[in-house]
């Protein structure tokens, strides 16, 4: 055993080393291609907060290096970003880090939400398939899945919003807490309240992927040798699904799962954005285009990072979990 | 036999299908006069009806006529986008298999990155990084569209050169360059235009979803994203066709040729047929 | 031995496959044609043909596992009254076991003391305990993986199982290929043991030679069907004790009997010749032979499927 977990340290060790090369390599990228923008955000600062003099314009330049050569700024900015300063928002005249923070809470909850829901009943209705293959429930679902590939999340949130919140009057239209309310009075129900339209949006949008994976597994599994054999011990359908198929396809549907965090990401920027949900999606595509360059860094390095963790466990998923990983002999 | 020309069937309906489509969009729109989709007040807020089959918007334009112009400018981008993509994914695919160790290292190591961030926020960060407009929608739905496919390439290119047939031709003497047209393009051609089909749909939605957020095309030009955007406003005024009509017809297009391009996906490549 | 009732008889057993060509259009595959065979307890039939013949699904046929598209014809009696899909439901795994060929058809991921034991509750785990002990496993072997046993241990194991069950009938589905001779006749020494404690063993296998030794009796298995059910002893005498020229042929191939081959090949399901299978190989053909399939007839202490046998 202590091999196994020794192994798994080294994989876990040159994980880490390849993640740091990697957020590297993403914030050169993310601060060469800000730096190749047209947008001035000297000029965006200044029609920001109106009224700045010429003097004071001078000292912003001298403050942010415009004049600078890149090469230098990048290495003012990646120094700051190691001491933990990510510069301060222009659009929220806060710092970054803060507003990450507060907002990435949001965005977890929401994400949470929509990862469990869509893992399971992904997982729930790939099993219901590959039960039932080529049958009445399996062609259904199947197409089901295929259609709400063919949708953009964002016109799925709107078709809710329609429904839920403009004719139905359940839920309401947006933010992720009543408007005009302090934050410490919202109620839990109230967070969830608002939670709910985002998170079904996203979870909609992320099943289908999960639940035909699991189908196709399933049916390898079914296909099996073992599950010949089990049948001829005399193995129902129930017992089968049970004893070997969940046995067999949960890993691979767990490190799929995991492995989809950038698609996640990606959704809650759009799920987000329709929900008018503060989180760190809606957060990311108002720095782009009111020219908030350190928090639009910020969240790309930050959604690099998340991405990171997603296939780190994945991959270490994989070497605990499976046996014949963790228990060959070296 | 008999499954396959079902399937080619398929594939000609789906194109007839989708010539329709793209004529509709085009000429249709070219040919009907500009005052037709001009505002017309006395027309405004109109639910769909024969005369208006999406209905009308707030300043009385004909929500279809808008439509089929956005989607005009969707499919543009979409075909030129996944163009450049499906050409960059087939030379770096190549490059990838045939090129030195340290060359596949580094492209597996760029393909990694551009996953590693999600797509929309890239496409985010390159369009702000080109002044937004069209000019960066078409780079960055380009540039994070290519990875899937070169991986494919990658693969088919390896494969292909372990074959027995390729060692006997570099055995007669023949040039890298005979091998590459005679041997690996006849086999990446297919493999080339049923990618190019798949990432269709992929960057028209991409292009939607960068639309809607407001980057990409200015609020004049009505692609769909900005139609849709537009809607929300009027949501809670009543006005549902704004957001479901042009929606309907965009995923209505999307399911056509992600259909055509996966019904032909398995006429070129029946063993991977099962899903 | 043949004065007891038998345990099983099969008569002329057909299953055939419905291919789906298109959306409308079907055609089925015929994979078993009148196959006939018994088997009595404490005997070993040894079902013996060359690979391609259709023999592992006659074992999926008689636990009544076949796929979905498979179509089944014909009588199978088990125990004197009809097997029906039900009582096979209620036999597998019970009075008729499967052992598998290779440790490909345990679980990868379930620990082999837990597959061993089955899903049936309460879990038989001292009697499994027992038998492990008996087949000289060691004590640890409970909780391996099915990847970290040896070829030996596996084979263990899966004999295991059908003892467990407390099996009447043990349908042994290759279990010898890729083994050495040593561990092949260990294996089969096994069946042999299963059969002398009163069971009745199917011995589904391509290595003929060593079934002659260990079966009491043989059946030929030819493009989906017996074409001679007889005797071991007579296998071990030479051809002139046989009774269809495919099985003679199947003996003069043998290596120790200067491995002639014989012409041609076996007909693919699919595009069988009408009357006898073997007629286009067979150097007794007449044209008698094509008018229809051959009935099974008594000659000598055996059955065969040819209509110039003496």
């Amino acid at each position: 055993m202590s091999g196994a977990f020794s192994r798994i340290g080294r994989t876990f060790l040159r994980y880490l080393v390849k993640t740091a090369f990697l957020l590297l390599a993403v914030s050169i990228i993310a601060f060469a291609l800000v730096s190749a923008s047209p947008v001035d955000p000297v000029q965006q600062y200044v029609l920001g907060v109106g009224g700045v003099s010429p003097e004071q314009r001078l000292e912003l330049e001298a403050y942010w290096g415009v004049n600078d050569p890149p090469v230098e700024r990048y290495f003012t900015w990646l120094g700051a970003l190691l001491r933990g300063d990510f510069g301060q928002s222009l659009l929220y005249r806060r710092p970054v880090i803060d507003i990450i923070a507060e907002r990435f809470l949001n965005s977890l909850a929401l994400m949470l939400c929509a990862w469990l829901f869509s893992g399971l009943i992904g997982f729930g209705l790939g099993c219901l398939m590959g039960m039932t293959r080529d049958r009445l429930p399996d062609k259904i679902i199947k197409q089901v899945c295929y259609i709400l590939s063919s949708v953009p999340t964002f016109w799925l949130g709107l078709l809710l919003l329609l429904v839920f919140a403009v004719w139905l009057g359940w839920f309401p239209l947006g933010f992720s807490t009543p408007i005009g309310m302090l934050n410490e009075d919202v109620t839990l129900a109230q967070r969830l309240h608002h939670l709910f339209l985002p998170a079904l949006t996203l979870s909609l949008m992320s099943f289908a992927n999960i639940a035909l994976h699991t189908r196709s597994k399933l049916v390898d599994v079914l296909e099996s040798e073992y599950v010949l054999f089990a049948r001829a011990r005399g193995e129902g359908p129930g017992s089968i699904l049970r004893r070997h198929g969940l046995r067999n396809v949960l890993l691979p549907a767990l490190t799929l799962q995991f492995a989809s965090f950038a698609e996640l990401f990606g959704g809650s920027v759009m799920a987000e954005n329709v929900f008018s949900y503060p989180g760190l999606g809606s957060a990311v595509a108002a720095a782009g285009l009111n020219s908030d360059v350190p928090l639009l860094l910020g969240i790309t390095l930050f959604s690099a990072l998340f991405v990171c963790v997603g296939n780190l466990t994945a991959n270490i998923l994989y070497g605990v979990v499976d046996p014949q990983i963790r228990e060959e002999q070296p | 036999m008999k499954r396959h020309w079902n399937r080619r069937r398929k594939v000609v309906l789906y194109t007839v299908l989708m010539a329709l489509v793209v004529l509709a969009a085009f000429a249709y729109g070219a040919l009907i006069p500009e005052s037709a989709a001009a505002p017309d007040f006395s027309q405004a807020k109109l639910p769909p009806s024969l005369a208006h089959p999406f209905g009308t918007d707030w300043l009385g334009r004909d929500l279809f006529l808008r439509t089929l112009k956005g989607l005009s400018v969707s499919l543009t981008v979409g075909v030129a986008a996944s163009l450049i993509s499906a050409v960059a994914a087939v030379l770096i695919g190549i490059a990838a298999a045939t090129g030195s160790r340290a060359v596949d290292g580094v492209i597996t190591w760029i393909i990694d990155l551009v996953m590693g961030v999600p797509h929309t926020v890239l496409v985010i960060l390159i369009s702000f990084a080109c002044g937004r407009g069209l000019k960066g929608l078409l780079a960055g739905i380009a540039l994070t569209h290519w990875t899937g496919l070169a991986r494919l390439i990658r693969a088919e290119v390896l494969q292909l050169r372990s074959q027995p047939y390729i060692a006997v031709s570099r055995r007669l003497g023949k040039s890298s360059g005979w091998i590459l047209t005679r041997h690996l393009l006849p086999h990446l051609v297919p493999q080339f235009f049923v990618g190019l089909i798949l990432m269709f749909p992929h960057a028209i939605l991409h292009e939607a979803s960068i639309s809607f957020l407001g980057y990409g095309l200015p609020p004049e030009q009505p692609a769909i994203g900005i139609i849709l955007a537009e809607s929300m406003k009027y949501l809670s005024a009543g006005m549902w066709w704004l957001a479901v009509c042009p929606g309907l017809l965009l995923v209505a297009v999307v399911l056509l040729i992600d259909r055509l391009g996966e019904n032909l996906r398995r006429i070129v490549d029946p063993y991977s047929a099962q899903e | 031995m043949n004065e007891k009732k038998p345990l099983l008889e099969i008569s002329d057993l057909s299953v055939s496959f419905l291919m789906y060509d298109g959306s409308l259009e079907r055609s089925s595959l015929q994979v078993i044609s009148n196959l006939s065979l018994t088997v009595h307890p404490g005997e070993i039939l040894a079902v013996a043909g060359s690979s391609g013949s259709g023999k592992s699904l006659l074992a999926s046929a008689i636990l009544g596992i076949l796929p979905g598209n498979a179509s089944v014809e014909g009588a199978m009696r088990y125990g004197g009254e009809p097997l029906t899909p039900e009582r096979q439901k209620v036999l597998r795994g019970g009075e008729i076991a499967l052992v598998p060929q290779s440790v490909a058809y345990l679980d990868p991921l379930m620990k082999v003391g837990r597959q061993a034991d089955g899903h049936k509750k309460p879990r038989p785990t001292a009697e499994r305990r027992a038998l492990f002990r008996r087949f000289g496993l060691p004590e640890e072997t409970e909780g391996l993986y099915p990847f970290q046993l040896s070829g030996g241990m596996a084979r263990r194991v899966l004999v295991s199982t059908a003892l467990l069950s407390n099996a009447r009938l043990v349908i042994a589905d290759e279990p010898t290929p890729g083994m050495s001779l040593d561990q092949a006749k260990e294996a089969l020494r096994m069946f042999r043991d299963l059969a002398d404690e009163g069971r009745s063993v199917i011995l589904i296998t391509h290595d003929i030679d060593l079934a002659f030794d260990f079966a009491d009796r043989v059946a030929v298995f030819y493009a989906g069907t017996t074409v001679e059910t007889a005797p071991a002893a007579d296998f071990r005498r030479g051809p002139e004790a046989l009774r269809h020229p495919y099985s003679r042929a199947l003996w003069s191939a043998l290596p120790q009997n200067g491995f002639t081959p014989i012409d041609g090949f076996q007909p693919y399901a699919g595009s069988l010749p009408a009357g006898c299978l073997f007629a286009p190989r067979c150097p007794l053909r007449t044209a008698a032979c094509e008018a229809g399939t051959p009935p099974m007839r008594d000659i000598r202490g055996g059955e065969v499927r040819c209509i110039h046998a003496t």
